[in-house]
């Protein structure tokens, strides 16, 4: 469902992907490994389309992402929901207004938001936070905020690009269980990370990306970089 | 439909309300481009009301030979006011003048005695004429020298006033375009802060902007919230403004009417209430909804 056929990207010359190809299919947990600078958030951003590829064809369902205009990005966005690293919720808007704003924007029923958003809500543990901003939330609640607006409209696909990097150690874990039970309910995930210690540990498909290029796919890989 | 429209206006609100001191210095900055924009409103109907009274103690009068027929000068009088740049002709009898002349110096007893000792009045008969536009006088002038009726006129005043005529007339002039030229550039320069504040909030949401992007939200749903506080910003800024302007107004009356008599600020503020709010409206919210379209648009393009 997701394809990078031959994906070049540069910026001001600088080649930051170099001929990239690989698949993902539905329900799959794909983890995009690199170090800072590798490629992993230019592949996020060619997939929502905020970036468009110098070269090459990015497939979401049967979207040409790297065709799509800007007007018809929103209902590709739609379909995808994204975690990350510094959260980005909308600071005027409680956790319940964050989560519900996903929904509005796509145009859904007042009903239906007023069930499923304390729904989604209960799911990342945050049913007694529904009311408070963001700024009165821990790092770690905000995330699940994030997760809760990324699940709320049934994505077939959450990507999360570095969503435990400004957590401590058992929040970041609380956060990959709660992408672990996302992807065994059926969305597929992807998740971009330099962290050793959770690659490692939850034995999933693991790509990574070294200088732009893919230099290991493996389907239940380690972290191999030094 | 009307749920996405809902949804907006309630976004608009919600932008409002929680962003509360950006809202309050925008439309800070909004109330006084208004005042700005009341202030010159009225200086412009101060100065036109200046500009009038002083044309209207402009005028020129034809005084006519001591043996100038009564029927002769009516018929003068007739002809001037045919005339296209005259506004109004006023004929002064030789007894009227004496009249007024007598009303003049009542309190003087030697002229009063000089004049009782006159058998025959010894002032002339005259026409006095205020013309549509000072300008104008030198060419009735002419038209009446060149008429058959220089016969009978002893003289006509203009050649001695003619210069402060001319001076008049060309500050009436100076006057009305340095004003409409004044009003033209802080009107822009209230509408550039304006436009400027707003821009400068909206800046410091970009951030929010992109998030709301990368969830999906259609252009709508961004730029509509920002139009509908754009809006909001008009109207609170319309009222807040005019309450401003209602004591500055009261102060100012008095000096006003020391300088133009004929302009009573205060209850010419309070008759023209409903229009002047109507213009603080519209200006307002023209202003305020056109500079969040304009703003927003900027980063509608990702």
């Amino acid at each position: 469902m997701i394809g990078f056929h031959n994906v070049s990207k540069a910026y001001n010359g600088q080649l930051v992907l170099d001929n990239i190809n690989f698949k993902i299919s539905p329900g799959e947990f794909v983890c995009l490994v690199g170090k800072s600078g590798a490629g992993k958030s230019t592949i996020v951003k060619l997939l929502t389309g905020e970036e468009k590829p110098d070269q090459g064809r990015v497939l979401f369902g049967s979207y040409e992402v790297n065709k799509l205009k800007p007007k018809e990005l929103p209902p590709l966005r739609r379909k995808i929901g994204i975690v990350f690293q510094d959260f980005k919720l909308l600071p005027i808007k409680t956790a319940y207004e964050n989560v519900a704003f996903a929904m509005e924007v796509d145009g859904r029923k007042q009903e239906e938001i007023d069930a499923l958003v304390p729904q989604v809500l209960d799911i990342v543990g945050l049913a007694d936070k529904q009311y408070n901003f963001p700024h009165e939330l821990s790092g770690g609640m905000k995330q699940r905020v994030a997760i809760a607006r990324a699940l709320v409209h049934r994505p077939s696909v959450i990507i999360a690009d570095e969503p435990t990097g400004n957590l401590d150690h058992y929040n970041a874990w609380e956060i990959v269980n709660l992408l672990l039970k996302i992807n065994d309910l059926g969305t597929t995930l992807i998740l971009a990370t330099h962290s050793k210690e959770i690659i490692n540990k939850i034995n999933k498909r693991v790509i990574t990306l070294d200088n732009g290029k893919i230099i290991n796919d493996e389907p239940h890989g380690k972290y191999l970089l030094k | 439909m009307a749920t996405t429209l809902s949804r907006i206006i309630k976004f608009g609100i919600q932008n409002f309300l929680r962003n509360g001191w950006l809202s309050v210095a925008t439309i800070a900055v909004l109330v006084l481009a208004l005042l700005v924009f009341h202030g010159l409103i009225v200086f412009g109907v101060i100065s036109q009301t200046a500009v009038a009274s002083i044309k209207d103690k402009i005028d020129i009068s034809v005084y006519f030979k001591d043996s100038a027929p009564e029927d002769e000068i009516l018929k003068v009088e007739r002809e001037i006011e045919g005339l296209a740049e005259v506004k109004s002709v006023d004929y002064v009898s030789k007894d009227r003048a004496l009249d007024a002349f007598k009303d003049r110096h009542k309190e003087d007893a030697v002229i009063a005695q000089a004049l009782a000792e006159l058998q025959a009045n010894p002032l002339l008969a005259s026409l006095n004429i205020k013309a549509k536009d000072p300008k104008e006088y030198p060419n009735i002038v002419e038209r009446i020298q060149d008429g058959p009726a220089i016969n009978v006129i002893e003289k006509i005043s203009y050649a001695q006033n003619k210069s402060a005529i001319e001076r008049l007339a060309r500050l009436v002039d100076t006057f009305g375009n340095a004003g409409l030229a004044i009003t033209i550039t802080l009107a822009l320069i209230g509408a550039l802060v304006t436009f400027n504040s707003v821009r400068l909030a909206i800046y410091s949401n970009r951030e929010e902007i992109g998030i709301m992007r990368l969830v999906g939200a259609s252009n709508k749903f961004i730029n509509g919230p920002y139009i509908v506080s754009g809006l909001i910003y008009g109207v609170i800024a319309a009222i807040l403004s005019l309450a401003a302007a209602a004591p500055i107004i009261a102060l100012a009356s008095p000096y006003v009417e020391v300088f133009v008599p004929e302009m009573n600020l205060q209850s010419y503020f309070y008759g023209n209430l409903i229009s002047f709010f109507g213009y603080h409206l519209l200006f307002g919210v023209v202003l305020g909804v056109v500079s969040s379209a304009v703003a927003v648009q900027r980063y509608l393009k990702l």
